[in-house]
């Protein structure tokens, strides 16, 4: 066990006993909230979670590299980070699958640019934020991100 | 709920296909059958040891944290003071953006800044309590601290500028409509 996942049960736990201190029905909810949470999460993580597999098991490093990695330069980085803006995925699961990208050989810049754009932009929710935000705002705030995360993205990799 | 329920039969169903996929690559080609599963297996160990610890966080929040909480305080902040409370108001564990762009849409029509509105759901998109912590496990403490402080200069830039573009359109649209310049 590594000590970030230590750092954050510690959080977890210590949340949980102030919280069952401070209200137990609240608490017996927040927990129940949890469960269901989980349950609900659990089918999507077991598919990134074989896709990795499959990504790091079928597609070879130089494969990845040549697409994702350093050489790849700015049009990889620009590439990656349109897939983030329109694929739909859980933004907690971005991250196993930025590290398993990472791990396969792809540049920083390139994960960097995946994650953010991945987080940040909604192709699938882009009309309702359009309907709920008007399209002047909406679109700029897509189109505002997309460049803020290659921006991120070429800085990262300069400094890390 | 109905739609809930829809959402979990899609995962399943492509989990079903994902996991026939693999079973069947995994028999076509066995030198690679290693590699994949034990791949899984990291990944999914690595998951399992912080998944259930920001599922209990996020369940707490959403008991002691309401989300009407958030439209009291940010419906009327400026400055440096409604630039930090946005990020912050985003940053707490409150569910996937689309919740937010509703509370956002509220938070306008009666009168929020939308500097501070750009701001707020940048940060419920990428600054969450719960997704820095999945990403400090999986990608490092330099990594995730380093995205983080670029992360809020940018976000707030963009706020900032999209405000000022829009306040400048909209005076534009005002002074050609009406025939005359500009206030």
């Amino acid at each position: 066990m590594n000590i970030s996942a230590i750092i954050i049960n510690i959080i977890a736990i210590i949340g949980l006993i102030i919280a069952f201190r401070m209200n137990r029905k609240k608490a017996v909810g927040s927990l129940k909230m949890a469960v269901k949470g989980f349950i609900k999460m659990l089918p999507m993580v077991l598919i990134i979670i074989l896709a990795i597999g499959l990504l790091l098991g079928f597609v070879p490093s130089s494969t990845i590299s040549k697409f994702a990695g350093e050489q790849s330069g700015i049009w990889g980085v620009l590439i990656v980070g349109l897939l983030g803006a329109v694929l739909f995925i859980p933004s907690l699961l971005s991250f196993p699958l930025a590290a398993s990208l990472l791990e396969g050989g792809a540049s920083l810049s390139v994960v960097v640019a995946f994650i953010t754009t991945l987080t940040m932009i909604g192709t699938v929710t882009l009309p309702l934020e359009i309907r709920e935000l008007g399209k002047k705002m909406a679109l700029l705030r897509s189109g505002m991100s997309f460049i803020i995360a290659i921006v991120i993205a070429l800085i990262m990799g300069a400094i890390l | 709920m109905k739609k809930e329920k829809k959402g979990m039969k899609r995962d399943l169903i492509i989990l079903s296909l994902m996991l026939v996929a693999t079973l069947v690559l995994v028999i076509v080609f066995p030198e690679n059958e290693g590699a994949v599963v034990n791949t899984s297996l990291d990944f999914l160990v690595e998951m399992m040891m912080i998944l259930p610890a920001v599922m209990v966080l996020l369940g707490l929040f959403a008991v002691w944290v309401p989300k009407e909480i958030i439209g009291k305080y940010l419906g009327h902040t400026s400055g440096v003071r409604g630039i930090l409370l946005s990020l912050l108001l985003g940053a707490l564990p409150t569910g996937p953006l689309y919740i937010a762009f509703p509370m956002a849409s509220a938070l306008l029509a009666k009168g929020a800044k939308r500097s501070n509105i750009i701001i707020f759901l940048s940060a419920w998109a990428c600054i969450k309590i719960p997704q820095e912590m999945v990403e400090l496990q999986f990608l490092g403490l330099e990594f995730m601290l380093t995205r983080l402080f670029l992360t809020i200069i940018f976000v707030v830039i963009m706020g900032i500028s999209i405000q000022k573009i829009i306040e400048w359109s909209e005076k534009r649209g005002i002074g050609e409509a009406a025939g005359h310049g500009p206030k």
